[in-house]
């Protein structure tokens, strides 16, 4: 065997760390604790209790217990993380820098206008430039992620309807989602009162005019529709769709979620999309923080406008106002104004780039077309056209040698790559999705490439090793067959001697 | 741009590498009549040093110098410097959720030590690795209550937030059949519950309440539960917790809460941190991600996220929620906090905040403030103020000082109470006596 | 998975196309076969209906649960569920390792036993099993 491969840099020192509440001794202070200079009060006896059995840790103690979990993750800062659909582009330290500056991070939520102009007209502008990315009309910061952003616009489509169906027009009961979607789509659809019709994927791997033609009958609400779609191609008639779902009285919600495609190339207001929402932690580059938070502005057309959550802020002469008065209004969808502190680092994200993100996109696009391109000989590509930011390969070359798609992303992991996104969209058999995102270099794809080609080479002649990885990790496949039969959420669930 | 990596040279070889001749090819599979035709009209782009001269500006006005004494539901504790330091080492920051467990141990073991840390500070088994905020949490706890109990009729007690009441009334706006109704407010600032009837799916409390009263969660507990319905208990103040009895001991079924006390920054209302913790045989019916304890291949221990079916990535339309992100980093972050604090200091953080509260509230009924019934209080409580007030209030303005919030602008919000005149106020152990005694000879002086 | 070949299916029971199985004299016991259990993987919860409730041929009655993947179970016949497995609260395990025995799942009360004919025997639903590989 003369191939030579040398992974991106994997293995190292791996620290071992106790629980946290097996660390520290009772009286032991972690941080500086403030003296009461006033006299004591009470409460009445009755209501009183012990407080939360945390535990006492010094103040180095915390911070070894910490680094320590942090030295077992894996982040974008650590490497390359083509996890298709989520768009795990580089998170920009200014953008850090800039929400911690006091006077945003320590401003109440509910001073008065006059009091927070500056954060009022953050909100503003980054809500007039999220509208005018995407070609639409105005936005709002509430929704506090993407599933609460797709929430925020079927609800306003839903009051849409309730208000029309008042002057006559038929119930509407039902909403369109292509196979390819998010679950998040059919669970927000559960959630605005709606059932899920499903659009069956065209032989190309986009939806059909003349699917839709059928399927959009008087009770249908309107579509949800991902575009570029989750196999990373670009629905070709989607223009056509809409007018169409207009025509019969329906409305298009769009899911975002890939919009890091088609910055400055794609209009989704001459598409006709009503709503649309954004993912700020994945297009507008502000860190996943291991799940959260996020923050899922929407951006909506003419037609919906009346119906955005409030309050909003509204700009009147050279002052900003909170606008109460919203009688169409779905109302709030957040205690406060969303995830303000994420919208800095959006904002400031935005400020730094100007029209370098139509640039993103298109490198986006390179880079998947460049690895689509690389890795089609080796790994079987369902849908072999020109693809968008990420593309969707299948384990179907592989499955001979009783190799899966499972062992091929655990395989990356050794090999020092987050693995792609696996076993999504559903209808592909296996699918293997990659999304480079446009802040990966050249080399850094081609140090991909060979990764995934020397895991192709192995699983036909070393398929164990894939069987066996990862190997060189803090914990290895997990049992998760026993953990979700008899579920250990807390350590006070802990049996016994493992206690 | 110091984000995009790719040379010109770069950029040729890989069109040459996919058989293409420039960037805008790229784009050819975008139909005429969905493309862009406009430029992208955005400002030019910044240099880091433009860009912080800018966002210097802005945060000028940004609102976070002001002295703020009043919450409603937006707490400024001291926060260590530990706490932001740890949280943003990248490893954890810039790192997905942990749906590959092998190489997100940290981020998995950070969210089980938080679920159990919440489970203890809430009184319940289970807990989950965060919700958006407290009202979305508080909405989901109402959802999931109507999910076991198989009934549509949902309680409210006036006395809960009246952000987080909106919230609730939008989650609940496009469902079929649901009966929304709110018990009103008693005359000693507690929820008067006396009206509660019918079947119930869960009555929905905060304590300490909007108010900051102390309510009376057993008997609210026992009220409900002879209805047959279950009892969601929130709050959006946690310190109380370090001295009162946790609404888990109390009876609560549910428990919902906001966290930003412990160790988040106030950030103008978000990103904070919604908690949602429930009864073991409640736990397939939690909505969002939960970490469970496993062992890996060799025998070792380990975390995975786990009980997934439950979740949209795998039910689909018939999942318990759409959540999917959730507020992991913030989980994180007061997880930090909470083992920076320790259980001891956490209790003594609370009495200090009990004793600066009743500091206050006894100096300004020196100074013709009345109370509201003599109901118990935590760091907040809200008062009847002399008529001169609001002009006091309006000068103190110009020194960056908010005194209390006139509850006015909730005029209409809050049934069986009548906000006229009242306002709200409260403290933390930030505050410190010199500040209230300022505080105190400011409003002395009058307008 | 394992090989068609040596998926175990008893003929003295009836199959549904949705890979329910049915004992053909009281106690009526539904579970699901042998391909189904290994198709699924390992069961980590089953959702279970209530005793009495009706169901009619094809109907929803509960689900079955693995890590990645919920199942709809659907009754090959109409009646009244008389029993369920109580033990597979605990035991979910039981479908993978005995679904022909401790791992049944309802008892049925079979409104019409007609029904019974249009299942299919052994040998059509191991024929059904070989097209559809």
């Amino acid at each position: 065997m003369t191939h030579k491969f040398t992974p991106a840099g994997t293995g190292g020192l791996v620290l071992q760390e106790k629980l946290l509440w097996e660390k520290g001794r009772k009286g032991r202070e972690g941080m500086s604790l403030v003296k009461s200079d006033v006299p004591p009060a009470s409460l009445p006896a009755d209501i009183c209790g012990s407080g939360p059995d945390w535990p006492d840790l010094s103040e180095q103690e915390v911070a070894r217990h910490y680094t320590r979990l942090s030295s077992w993750n894996f982040g974008v800062d650590t490497g390359m993380y083509p996890l298709g659909s989520c768009t795990m582009k580089y998170n920009p330290k200014i953008n850090e820098t800039m929400a911690a500056l006091p006077g945003f991070s320590g401003a109440h939520p509910l001073l008065p206008a006059s009091a927070c102009q500056g954060s009022m007209r953050l909100i503003y502008e980054l809500e007039s430039y999220l509208a005018e990315i995407v070609g639409l009309k105005a936005a709002s910061l509430q929704p506090a992620a993407g599933a609460h952003g797709e929430l925020c616009g079927m609800l306003m489509i839903a009051a849409w309807h309730r208000h029309n169906e008042k002057s006559g027009a038929p119930r509407k009961t039902k909403v369109l989602i292509p196979d390819t979607a998010h679950g998040t789509n059919p669970a927000t659809a559960t959630m605005s009162g709606f059932t899920e019709v499903k659009v069956p994927l065209g032989p190309k791997g986009y939806i059909e005019l003349a699917q839709i033609d059928k399927l959009m009958q008087d009770d249908v609400a309107g579509l949800m529709v991902t575009n570029p779609n989750t196999l990373g191609l670009f629905e070709q008639e989607l223009a056509d769709i809409i007018a169409l779902i207009h025509q019969r009285g329906g409305l298009v919600y769009a899911d975002g979620a890939n919009l890091n495609a088609v910055m400055g190339y794609a209009d989704l207001g001459r598409m006709g999309v009503d709503v649309v929402h954004y993912n700020l932690h994945k297009t507008m580059s502000t860190p996943h923080g291991g799940g959260g938070p996020g923050s899922g502005p929407v951006a909506v057309s003419e037609t919906l406008i009346p119906f955005l959550p409030g309050p909003r802020v509204v700009k009147n002469g050279d002052k900003y106002e909170w606008q109460t008065d919203l009688p169409l209004s779905i109302g709030r969808l957040h205690g406060f104004h969303g995830q303000f502190g994420v919208a800095v680092k959006a904002y400031s994200y935005i400020l730094s780039m100007g029209q370098n993100l139509k640039k993103a996109s298109a490198l986006a696009v390179l880079n998947a077309n460049y690895i689509k391109e690389k890795l089609k000989g080796a790994f079987d590509l369902p849908f072999d056209q020109p693809c968008m930011h990420e593309c969707v390969f299948t384990d179907a070359k592989q499955r001979a040698a009783k190799v899966s798609t499972l062992d091929i992303a655990k395989r990356l992991i050794d090999l020092g790559y987050h693995p792609p996104t696996v076993y999504f969209p559903l209808v592909v058999h296996s699918a293997i999705m990659i999304e480079p995102t446009e802040t990966e270099s050249k080399e850094d794809l081609d140090a991909f490439i060979a990764a995934m080609l020397e895991v192709a080479r192995e699983a036909g002649e070393e398929p164990e090793k894939l069987h066996a990885a990862p190997t060189l990790t803090k914990a290895r496949r997990m049992d998760e067959t026993t953990a979700a039969r008899k579920p250990v959420l807390t350590g006070d669930m802990m049996t016994g001697e493992s206690k | 741009m110091r984000y995009l990596p790719h040379t010109q040279a770069d950029i040729d070889e890989m069109l040459a590498a996919v058989g293409l001749n420039n960037l805008d090819e790229l784009f050819e599979q975008i139909p005429e009549n969905s493309r862009r035709i406009r430029p992208l009209n955005l400002p030019e782009a910044m240099t880091e040093w433009e860009l912080t001269a800018h966002m210097q500006e802005l945060a000028a006005a940004g609102g976070g110098d002001w002295q703020v004494f009043a919450h409603a539901g937006s707490q400024p504790h001291h926060i260590p410097a530990i706490v932001p330091y740890l949280a943003s080492r990248s490893e954890f920051l810039t790192s997905y959720t942990p749906y590959q467990p092998e190489i997100s141990q940290g981020t998995l073991q950070a969210i089980f030590e938080f679920q159990t840390l919440i489970s203890r500070l809430v009184g319940l088994d289970v807990t989950n690795a965060s919700m958006y905020d407290g009202s979305t949490a508080m909405a989901e706890a109402t959802l999931m209550a109507m999910r076991i109990t198989k009934r549509r009729r949902v309680a409210v007690s006036a006395l809960v937030h009246p952000h987080w009441r909106q919230v609730l009334s939008t989650y609940l706006a496009p469902l079929a059949d649901v009966e929304l109704i709110t018990l009103p407010a008693g005359p000693d600032g507690r929820t008067d519950f006396s009206g509660l009837c019918g079947e119930p799916a869960v009555l929905v409390m905060q304590s300490p309440n909007f108010l900051g009263v102390i309510e009376d969660l057993e008997a609210a507990s026992q009220k409900i539960k002879s209805l047959g319905g279950l009892l969601a208990a929130g709050f959006s103040e946690p310190f109380a917790l370090g001295l009162i009895k946790s609404p888990g001991e109390l009876g609560a079924d549910i428990v919902f809460g906001e966290a930003q006390s412990l160790g988040l920054a106030q950030a103008f209302g978000g990103p904070t941190l919604g908690l949602l913790s429930c009864k073991t045989e409640f736990v397939r019916q939690i909505p969002g991600r939960l970490v469970g304890r496993s062992k890996d291949v060799d025998g070792k221990d380990g975390f995975v996220l786990t009980l997934a079916t439950r979740e949209q990535h795998i039910r689909r339309s018939r999942a318990v929620s759409n959540i999917c992100s959730n507020a992991g980093h913030c989980a994180l972050t007061c997880s930090i906090f909470m083992a920076a604090i320790g259980g001891s200091g956490f209790r003594q953080t609370a009495q200090v905040n009990l004793d600066l509260a009743a500091y206050l509230r006894s100096g300004l009924e020196k100074l013709g403030f009345r109370r509201i019934g003599s109901a118990p209080v935590f760091n907040e409580f809200a008062m009847h103020a002399p008529n001169n007030f609001e002009a006091v209030h309006e000068r103190l303005k110009s020194q960056k000082i908010l005194a209390g919030l006139s509850l006015n602008m909730w005029k209409n919000d809050i049934p069986g109470f009548n906000p006229e005149g009242v306002w709200l106020f409260g403290v933390t152990e930030t505050s410190g006596k010199a500040r209230i005694d300022a505080l105190l000879r400011e409003i002395e002086k009058g307008a | 998975m394992i090989e068609l070949k040596d998926i175990n299916i008893p003929d003295d029971i009836k199959y549904a196309e949705d890979h329910e199985w049915v004992s053909v004299e009281a106690p009526f016991r539904i579970g699901v076969s042998d391909f189904a259990q290994d198709a699924l993987g390992d069961l980590t919860y089953v959702e279970l209906p209530e005793v009495g409730m009706k169901l009619t041929k094809g109907e929803e009655f509960g689900t079955l649960e693995s890590t990645k993947s919920v199942s709809p179970l659907y009754s090959p016949l109409s009646g009244e569920v008389t029993a369920v497995n109580d033990l597979l609260e605990d035991e979910p395990g039981q479908v993978n390792s005995d679904p022909y025995g401790e791992g049944w799942i309802i008892e049925i009360a079979p409104a019409n036993l007609d029904e019974l004919d249009e299942l299919l025997d052994a040998a059509a639903y191991q024929e059904k099993l070989e097209q559809e590989e």
